[in-house]
């Protein structure tokens, strides 16, 4: 099976700075491939990488099997949508999403065709005469994305596409950009910081730091079984648990991750602890507990009786949630 | 049907080969835009500045004319003569008071137009103040020959106001009188003023405008009545822009030899003296030392002045 | 500004802004009414009577029209020469970061930064060093090199508002470098270069203090008149001309206003 984009051995310096570091990748044809990682992980060069606006320092990058690297980006079936949008401020909204189209010589006609096509696609029909200047931010992503999809390109690249809208409407665009996926058989790669938008969007995520790929697989994966404390940390808010208080639970003395989700405060449990905290949160429940060999949260339905900070209790979980790490990066 | 590749050819020929390899090699692009404006500017303008001020450190010979090619300080010995002091002293105090009094009198246009103007008034003041600013040099200048002819709208405005006394007095007055108003140096004075004015008015009204509101609210909630809120808060954020409309009108009038050439006594300024100099005298080296003059005070001006921050109003 | 509106601006102060308006107007005005006194021989006031010969009597001036074509074809080229280096070198300056950038911004600016005696001197020695003779083209050199950066300064405000990304974008669609230029950057940077152009042209046209030393023989508008300053022939006539050319150059200057502004800056919207 020919990979959409396979980095071999990628590596990008500027300097000294190693901004991608020796990566290796397969992203599938027709999946949602998510990048996620801290600011400066090198998510967004790699990105830069198979769009074309950087060139690897060294190592070998392919799409659907053909050389990249010393390809420009005008020369890539790739098309981006850009963090910022990038929409050309002089040209209405039907030229901006045709730009592609007029560039490689498709008439008129026809280009205002795909374009009202494209238009719909985002659910923004009729939307041609308007200007970017008179679109709300959301709109304008909506234009980005029809502008990059009107010229059917292997790949599409999203930079951090939902990081400027309100919560409302992200999780609307998480959902429409999933079906869209879906439905055009296009693969799709976008970048994020927001680990939340990586496991609900995409097939797989690679969770990036200091330029190297940390961990790649299935969202649940990333999220239940992470291999590193990194890795933990970032994705998701879960216990951490340090050798000793792995022990102190009766596990083997090593770093291990437990989701608080899968803490059950549970009067015949066999673990003790105090109540530190309580943090409402709407459906759930945060608990801070303090117990023997340190502290951990606990995620409980808001339904129950809440308990009071300073009181006493237990709780229980599953061996099998108890997710040892084997790599302490 | 397959699905087109990954990779699409270029747009070949002469220009998709050209774009590939400027793409490849940015720093060629950058050489290739940055070579004819640099070579001009950098060799040839540079160059010939750098050999006038040299000049200064040559001497000129007396008795042959000829330009002696060896570094000595005389030239610039020579710049200590009483002839010559004066007319630096002159050109310098001109420059003084012509820079004082273009503050003055740009001050409240460019204090309305800041903070009072708005809309239609906004585009009415920066039409007025840019339309002269872009005006002919010289038909300013000739515009004034006429306004201060003897028979000219001055005199005949004295004249009505029966104040013909009171000019006549003026001129009397040595240093700033003369045989009439456009033979005086208070005639150069008034044109000197009139040309530069757009000059001063422009700084001023951007350091004006970016006073920001808050200051001056913060200001009288603080207690301060307006008269104190000016004094204390607005005079001093406007302060950069007015140094930076001094520096225009200080170095405008340091180097200028058309206006006291038309409108002004027989005394020289310094752009006149390094004109005649550098004619049919061939004194090459006393006119570059002169033209040094105007740049080192313009230099230790602007030192001062990017230490009081005037440059953030230009 | 909010405050400023409770109290609006005292009588004094719209009296004295209006007196400085009008000290910068009404000499230019004066010459208007100059161009149709019916006296010949000297600058009297008031003028004794109206006529309009002098325009006809201007128009069938040889030397005047002569002078006149001159600026406009050294304006012209000179322009056309500034438009293309001044974009070039603002393009570089704001695109890329390279040592030397602020040297020359810094390089740009002296021409007209330094007292236009020196700049005529130094070209002056310049021509005469490498023994070219005065010519229409020593007089455009010495206006390109002051017009480039009216031009640079035009193109370079507006490049640093011009989004990096869009090159980016244009790029990204399949647009290659020339495309992109003149798709995108052109399109966006068109009416500033038109603005700079304008103004380049209007500084070409009434400059004089340079010219006078890379001209040789040759007169153009500003030069002639300056002889007419200095030695009058036919007082009208200069009138006439001094009317004309401030009409012209309101135009070039009306239209670089309307180009370039941004909507109405009010005080204290800066920071």
């Amino acid at each position: 099976m020919t990979h959409a984009v396979q980095f071999s051995k990628v590596s990008r310096h500027f300097g000294a700075v190693r901004a991608v570091d020796s990566v290796d990748l397969e992203i599938r044809p027709g999946e949602f491939f998510a990048m996620l990682g801290p600011s400066g992980s090198g998510k967004t060069t790699c990105l830069r990488l198979i769009a074309g606006f950087e060139q690897p320092t060294s190592g070998h990058i392919e799409i659907f099997g053909e050389t990249a690297e010393g390809v420009p980006p005008y020369r890539r079936n790739v098309n981006t949508v850009f963090q910022d949008y990038a929409l050309f401020p002089h040209l209405n909204v039907r030229d901006n999403v045709a730009y592609g189209l007029m560039i490689r010589g498709v008439n008129k006609a026809e280009r205002a065709k795909r374009a009202e096509a494209a238009l719909a696609l985002v659910k923004m029909p009729g939307y041609g005469d308007r200007r970017p200047g008179q679109l709300s931010g959301g709109q304008r992503q909506r234009v980005a994305l029809a502008r990059a999809l009107v010229n059917e390109p292997r790949v599409l690249l999203l930079d951090e596409p939902l990081g400027a809208l309100d919560l409302k409407l992200r999780e609307q665009m998480q959902e429409e950009l999933k079906s869209l996926q879906r439905a055009l058989g296009i693969t799709f790669v976008f970048v994020t910081h927001d680990q939340g938008e990586a496991l609900s969007m995409a097939d797989r995520v690679a969770v990036f730091n200091e330029g190297r790929i940390i961990q790649i697989g299935a969202p649940e994966e990333i999220y239940r079984r992470p291999r590193t404390r990194f890795v933990a940390d970032f994705v998701g808010s879960s216990n951490v648990l340090s050798p000793a208080l792995t022990a102190s639970l009766g596990g083997p003395p090593k770093w291990a991750s437990l989701r608080p989700e899968d803490v059950r405060l549970d009067p015949a449990g066999l673990n003790e602890a105090t109540v530190v905290a309580t943090n409402y949160l709407g459906s759930v429940t945060r608990v801070t507990l303090d117990t023997f060999g340190g502290r951990l949260s606990a995620l409980v339905a808001s339904t129950a009786e809440l308990p009071v900070p300073g009181t006493r209790l237990r709780f229980s979980f599953s061996t099998s949630d108890l997710h040892l790490i084997e790599d302490e990066a | 049907m397959s699905a087109p590749g990954a990779i699409l050819p270029g747009r070949g020929g002469a220009g998709g080969a050209l774009s590939d390899t400027f793409w490849r090699h940015p720093k060629l692009l950058l050489f290739l835009m940055l070579t004819p404006p640099l070579l001009w500017l950098g060799i040839i303008y540079l160059g010939s500045l750098f050999a006038l001020l040299l000049q200064s450190f040559y001497s000129i010979d007396e008795f042959s004319g000829m330009v002696n090619r060896e570094f000595t300080f005389k030239t610039y010995g020579e710049l200590g003569n009483p002839a010559n002091v004066d007319i630096i002293v002159r050109t310098v105090t001109m420059a003084a008071l012509v820079t004082v009094a273009s503050a003055i009198v740009a001050f409240p246009i460019a204090y309305y137009a800041a903070r009072y103007a708005r809309g239609r008034w906004k585009a009415v003041f920066y039409l007025g103040i840019m339309l002269p600013l872009w005006s002919s040099y010289l038909v300013k200048i000739y515009a004034w020959k006429l306004i201060l002819a003897k028979e000219g709208i001055v005199s005949w405005a004295f004249e009505k106001l029966g104040m013909t006394w009171l000019m006549e007095a003026w001129l009397a007055l040595p240093v700033v009188g003369g045989s009439s108003l456009s033979i005086s140096s208070t005639g150069t004075f008034l044109v000197f003023v009139y040309v530069w004015l757009p000059f001063m008015i422009l700084p001023m009204q951007a350091s004006l405008e970016r006073v920001p509101s808050s200051l001056i609210e913060a200001s009288a909630d603080l207690g301060a009545g307006p008269g104190r809120t000016f004094r204390h808060v607005i005079l001093p954020l406007a302060l950069p822009g007015v140094v930076a409309g001094s520096i225009f009108t200080f170095s405008l009038t340091l180097g200028d030899y058309i206006i006291p050439q038309i409108i002004g006594s027989s005394r020289l300024f310094i752009g006149q003296a390094v004109y005649a100099h550098q004619g049919t005298a061939g004194n090459i080296p006393l006119a570059a030392a002169f033209t040094v003059v105007p740049i080192v005070i313009m230099g230790v001006y602007l030192w001062m002045a990017r230490r009081a921050g005037a440059f953030n109003a230009l | 500004m909010r405050s400023d509106r409770q109290t609006s601006a005292s009588p004094a102060l719209k009296i004295a802004a209006g007196l400085g308006l009008a000290f910068l107007h009404v000499p230019l005005l004066l010459i208007f009414v100059y161009a149709f006194t019916t006296e010949e021989k000297s600058y009297q006031w008031p003028p004794p009577g109206l006529t309009l010969k002098w325009f006809a009597v201007t128009w069938g001036r040889p030397d005047v029209w002569e002078a006149l074509t001159l600026s406009v074809q050294v304006a012209s080229v000179s322009t056309a020469i500034a438009l293309v280096l001044g974009t070039l070198c603002a393009a570089a300056v704001s695109q890329s970061r390279f040592f030397g950038r602020e040297a020359i911004s810094l390089l740009v600016i002296l021409p007209i930064a330094l007292p236009g005696i020196i700049t005529g001197i130094a070209l002056r020695s310049a021509f005469n060093l490498a023994e070219i003779p005065f010519s229409f083209w020593t007089i455009v050199l010495g206006h390109a090199t002051f017009c480039v950066v009216v031009v640079y300064n035009n193109a370079v405000a507006r490049f640093r508002r011009m989004s990096g990304s869009l090159i980016e974008a244009s790029m990204d669609l399949g647009a290659d470098g020339f495309q992109t230029f003149r798709y995108v950057i052109l399109p966006n940077i068109g009416t500033a270069l038109l603005a700079g152009g304008m103004l380049a042209f209007a500084l070409s046209f009434d400059e004089v203090i340079v010219t006078t030393f890379t001209a040789g023989q040759q007169a153009t508008l500003p030069i002639w008149m300056l002889e007419e300053l200095v030695r009058p022939r036919q007082r009208p006539v200069t009138n006439v001309v001094a009317m004309v050319v401030v009409l012209v150059t309101f135009l070039p200057i009306l239209a670089a206003f309307y180009l370039t502004r941004d909507g109405d800056q009010i005080a204290g919207s800066g920071k």
